[in-house]
């Protein structure tokens, strides 16, 4: 009761869709502060932006779903969890990991 | 020299020291049959072949599983002293012999008996030695079924459950054997879970495997082919 083809998956999907938003957000942070922007200018760039909604949610979307797995798999092995049990933990772990995610990404996005 | 020997059953044990005489050419296999023959007759241990063919005979040498009738004592020796256990990762029968039902209920359960899907009217089909599917077989078909690899396996020690890397080695085998009928089906079994998916590459079966076999490998094409296998049949 560990990972099945559907999570193995799940997990190598979400990894790929990180990857390239990770240099993304790298990068745009090294670019932005560049000019010495105050967190109110960005603030101001980002609120209100349905694009950076959407690249922060579906970041946060896959990095949820990443995590869940990943500690789904240490906490079967080290602490031999399993069943419904396991299921649980990695369902309330992914929900708990994407409402903080969701927080913040409508705390820099919403008007 | 001096060999700390495991003796106990299920309910658990204690090492038992004995002094044993070392000589040119001995195997660890050599010195626990040495023990027998002359300081404890009740000692049980398991062998056959003493040739490296069977696969009875492993046991944790110094802590790491090995095959023990092809393992010289000189090689792994430590300051004159040895220590021998039953296999781990397994239950224990008595003393030095380990209970491998686990180990080939697992085999069977990956599907690890040929299904044929002809009958003797039909042409058998010709299959080159050197098409990719034969090599992919004949890459593992050496197998003696020792579990020294699945004594080796840490996935295995969190999860007794997993298949392991031998039978996940056998799935591979008769995965790529087009004479064999029920291919499906395995890839279907080590799909699910506590199949290949649950294996972490680290390659300890590999560094193991006193037969020189690659089931690391074998596992990662066993999660190349099932990954394709369910895009083709749609999710
Ligand atoms: S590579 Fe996989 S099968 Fe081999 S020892 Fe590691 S986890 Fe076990
Ligand atoms: S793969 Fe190697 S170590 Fe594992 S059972 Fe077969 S021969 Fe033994
Ligand atoms: S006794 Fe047969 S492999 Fe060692």
């Amino acid at each position: 009761m560990m990972l099945d083809v559907r999570l193995y998956l799940a997990q190598r999907i979400s990894a790929m869709i990180m990857a390239p938003l990770v240099f993304i957000h790298l990068g745009m942070m090294v670019y932005a502060i560049q000019g010495g922007l105050s967190a109110a200018e960005i603030l101001g760039r980002t609120q209100g932006s349905v694009f950076w909604m959407l690249f922060y949610g579906l970041f946060v979307a896959a990095a949820s779903l990443h995590a869940a797995i990943g500690l789904r798999v240490i906490v079967h092995e080290t602490l031999r969890l399993r069943g419904m049990a396991l299921r649980a933990l990695t369902w309330g772990l992914f929900a708990v990991f994407f409402v903080m995610g969701a927080r913040a990404v409508m705390a820099v996005t919403m008007i | 020299m001096e060999v700390a020997v495991w003796r106990g059953d299920e309910t658990g044990g204690r090492y038992e020291t004995f002094d044993v005489p070392a000589q040119d050419n001995q195997t660890i296999l050599d010195v626990v049959t040495w023990i027998q023959q002359n300081s404890d007759a009740t000692l049980t241990y398991r062998f056959a072949c003493r040739v490296g063919m069977c696969g009875s005979c492993a046991m944790m040498v110094n802590g790491t599983p090995r095959w023990t009738c092809r393992t010289h004592v000189r090689k792994v020796l430590k300051g004159n002293r040895l220590q021998v256990a039953p296999l781990q990762n397994l239950p224990v029968i008595k003393d030095l012999a380990a209970d491998m039902d686990p180990f080939f209920d697992k085999w069977v359960r990956v599907g690890g008996r040929h299904e044929p899907g002809k009958t003797r009217h039909d042409q058998i089909e010709a299959i080159p030695p050197d098409t990719p599917d034969r090599e992919n077989a004949d890459a593992g078909i050496e197998c003696i079924n020792c579990s020294v690899c699945y004594a080796a396996c840490d996935t295995v020690r969190g999860n007794p459950d997993y298949l392991g890397p031998a039978a996940l080695q056998r799935a591979w085998t008769i995965v790529n054997d087009e004479k064999h009928a029920g291919r499906q089906q395995i890839l279907n079994t080590v799909a699910a879970s506590d199949g290949c998916f649950n294996c972490h590459s680290m390659g300890n079966c590999t560094v193991h495997c006193p037969n020189g076999l690659d089931p690391m490998n074998a596992i990662a094409g066993l999660k190349r082919a099932v990954t394709k296998n369910r895009f083709k049949r749609g999710g």
